[in-house]
């Protein structure tokens, strides 16, 4: 039997023995994950335990790093919004947008207001999905199955809308550089319709269900808090920062597609506990429909792309009938676009937070160097601050709301 | 009550029917139930996941296929249901998850990730789960629909149901195994 | 009043002098060069100047540029947000290959810990005083750092890939 104990540098055992308790009874080691059901997704806490409560811990996180910026030097502008639906794929079309917008930052394109009133509805429209999940998920956590039985038939609805747009349900690889690959069809605007109806009050039932309800209260106020100046150094972006107080918003601090067109409030919460984040993703899907409805009312007449043939994949049956799509085609497809030599921030307000691509072009095809700033990985880093001292189904409410998703972690 | 006509009955195994008894052989029989009680282990990593919450939420229901117990245990688990990348990092987990569950087992590769390593052709990705454990049904689509999901387990119940159960002590099983290097 | 990229740069400038240099305002975002044994300073000084109040650490990422001069092989780019002012800047710091090491900064941002590790991972750029640098998404046992351009993307143990159906060979793949 002595081959399957770890060898003795990564036993735990010495661990154990050099921390005892003030009355010398044993701490004792439990690995949460990579595959505990419990932790949506796969990373691995070591936790050193007394009894129920956590004393420390300690995250692995890598489990499904599929080198994203690695491939991302390797393909085509125009190839890597597959990968960042992969990043959160809970909200792809964010990312997909969030893309686009930084390649267009880098080469000058200005897009109409139609296609930028879209891409908030599709982005709000991801928003919502998004929070959906984390907020039925936490209900699931803390003993509710039934709600999220129930809101995610609506998710299955943002599916229908995105597959009217794309043709994809969940990495939806949607748009162009410049715009859309095709206008919406009149089907997208009567299920965006028909989800507007339906939505508000269901989502109003399931709140209904949690808010104030007693044992979610339990178990959710004062678990896993975090101080706003302590979420702020560590990085927080999204609702889980605005959970703590501070109301950072990119939609509001660096407006981009048009959102300072929209009346809408940044919800906060006050303890950043995982009550807070709950109730601030509650109102966020609130203000989230409040956009899409002002966008649908507003929306410019205009074109679905920006006029620029040389960076936008002209439609297939001009490329066979008409010479300059053939050559545009070309040219896009071969990689002789002219690129400017530059460098491209642009941050855009994912599911999770701030998602930022950092581009650095070299004029070739390929991106030189593309940084994904994955809020995520980021925020991940705090976990163990804050399960210190809470008990182990605490800890796992907490990592339930903070929303973590393992492909936007590990990229 | 509720209306009975709506619940399918699975299909009796070809045999003989008489007056107060029904005779078919025993594998038929053991292939009849194994295949109407696949109890799932949801190793989800990634982007299938999702996909899978939604086969398992109201609107598509693996429940249906008699997957309604989600198995977290892999001791207590038939189908292992392996949904998104596999990185390195990962594979001897998988393996371990695998070898801990109890035989019989079966192995459905769900998305191009698990199938192959999809678009994820790099230094970090695992080039298909099939390099570290038998795998009986692959399901493409990157990532499939729910559909597919409940195709790749209705493919599944086919090659159950038609499984001898001598199969899991024969030599080519053996075999299989030790290919894999797993005991 | 919004703060001006001149005002940042006068104000670097002055209080740093050589240690920075090579002021571009590139897009939306100021952008200048610190050396690299600089950063820790300069950083605690944009970060607790009261005028300057760069208090949010959005980034850090690194850079391998094989092509420029040996001393400036690799770039640690830092970028630093005003929350109050709403400003963003970017500071890139140059480091030598055969010794690429600079200033850990998490004693400033405790969010650095991570992307300095994974930064670490990636280019094997070590960052003096982190609190436990060792590699974070690939495995412990890697011995090479990915990010690397001369790295290739793919894995070179494959055996299921004939690199004549791809129209490929060793050199443009």
């Amino acid at each position: 039997m002595s081959e399957l104990l770890l060898p003795p540098e990564q036993r735990y055992a010495s661990v154990i023995n050099q921390r005892r308790n003030e009355d010398g009874s044993e701490l004792s080691i439990l690995n949460l994950g990579p595959t505990h059901p419990a932790t949506h997704g796969i990373f691995q806490n070591i936790l050193l335990m007394d009894g129920e409560r956590i004393l420390d811990g300690e995250s692995t996180v890598g489990y499904i790093h599929r080198a994203f910026e690695k491939i991302a030097e390797n393909r085509p502008f125009y190839q890597i919004t597959v990968l960042t639906d992969r990043l959160n794929y809970c909200s792809a079309p964010i990312n997909n947008m969030g893309w686009w917008m930084t390649i267009e930052k880098a080469l000058g394109i200005e897009v109409p207001k139609r296609v930028q009133y879209m891409r908030v509805i599709v982005m709000e429209l991801a928003r919502i999905a998004d929070h959906i999940i984390c907020n039925s998920v936490l209900g699931v956590d803390t003993g509710a199955l039934t709600g999220f039985l129930y809101v995610f038939q609506f998710r299955e609805k943002i599916y229908e809308i995105y597959e009217e747009i794309c043709g994809a349900r969940l990495t939806t690889n949607m748009g162009r550089i410049g715009g859309f690959e095709r206008d919406w069809s009149p089907a997208v605007w009567s299920k965006i319709d028909a989800f507007l109806e339906e939505f508000p009050a269901a989502w109003q039932e399931f709140e209904n269900l949690l808010v104030r309800n007693r044992i979610f209260m339990d178990r959710t106020i004062n678990v896993g808090p975090i101080s706003a100046e302590k979420a702020m150094s560590y990085g927080f972006t999204g609702p889980n920062l605005r959970a703590a107080g501070i109301d950072y918003d990119i939609r509001v601090a660096q407006p981009y597609s048009s959102y300072e067109d929209f009346e809408f409030d940044i919800p906060v919460g006050k303890s950043g506990d995982t009550y807070d984040r709950f109730c601030v993703r509650n109102a966020e899907i609130w203000e989230s429909l409040k956009i899409i409805k002002q966008a649908l009312a507003k929306m410019p007449e205009g074109n679905f792309h920006a006029d620029v043939p040389e960076y936008y994949l002209p439609p297939k049956e001009d490329v066979y009938t008409t010479m300059e799509s053939l050559i545009y085609h070309f040219k896009i497809v071969m990689g002789e676009i002219p690129v400017p030599l530059t460098e491209v921030y642009h941050p855009v307000e994912g599911g999770n937070g701030e998602l930022g691509f950092y581009l650095i072009t070299d004029g070739s095809r390929t991106p030189y160097r593309l940084h994904f700033r994955r809020p995520c990985f980021i925020y991940y880093q705090a976990f163990n601050d804050m399960v210190r001292g809470q008990n182990l189904s605490d800890a796992i409410a907490t990592l339930s709301s903070l929303n973590v998703i393992a492909g936007e972690l590990d990229a | 009550m509720s209306d009975t006509s709506k619940y399918t009955m699975a299909e009796a195994p070809a045999g003989y029917a008489g007056e107060g008894f029904f005779a078919t052989k025993l594998s038929d029989v053991v292939g009849l139930a194994r295949a109407n009680s696949l109890w799932p282990l949801p190793f989800a990593t990634s982007c299938c996941g999702i996909e899978f919450m939604a086969t398992m939420a109201s609107h598509y229901d693996v429940a249906r296929f008699g997957s309604e117990r989600m198995s977290f245990s892999p001791r207590q688990a038939d189908m292992l249901l392996v949904m998104g990348t596999i990185a390195k990092k990962m594979a001897p987990i998988l393996r371990q998850v695998y070898e801990q569950m109890a035989e019989p087992k079966w192995v459905i590769a769900v998305g191009a990730c698990a199938s192959s390593g999809g678009v994820f052709d790099t230094y970090s990705v695992l080039q298909g789960i099939d390099k570290v454990i038998p795998v009986d049904v692959y399901v493409p689509g990157c990532p499939p629909r729910p559909e597919q999901i409940l195709d790749g387990v209705m493919r599944l119940q086919d090659i159950v149901k038609s499984e001898s159960v001598r199969r899991r002590s024969s030599d080519e099983y053996k075999d299989l195994l030790g290919s894999y290097n797993i005991k | 009043m919004a703060l001006e990229s001149a005002v940042i740069q006068q104000k670097v400038i002055d209080q740093f002098g050589l240690k920075v240099a090579d002021f571009v305002q590139l897009h939306d975002i100021l952008t200048f060069e610190v050396a690299p044994d600089a950063i820790l300073e300069v950083m605690k000084y944009l970060k607790e100047d009261e005028i300057l109040r760069f208090n949010f650490l959005t980034d850090v990422c690194g850079v391998h540029y094989p092509e420029y001069a040996e001393e400036r092989q690799f770039a640690v780019v830092y970028h630093l947000h005003n929350w109050v002012d709403n400003v963003r800047i970017r500071i890139k710091s140059f480091l030598p290959a055969s010794n690429p090491e600079i200033d850990s900064v998490v004693p400033l941002f405790l969010g650095a810990n991570w992307m300095e590790r994974e930064t670490y991972d990636f280019f094997g750029i070590i960052f003096k005083g982190h609190p436990q640098l060792k590699r974070i998404l690939n495995m412990d046992e890697m011995t090479v750092f990915p990010m690397r351009r001369e790295f290739p993307l793919e894995d070179g143990g494959r055996t299921d890939k004939d690199d004549r159906f791809f129209g490929r060979t060793q050199q443009n793949c």
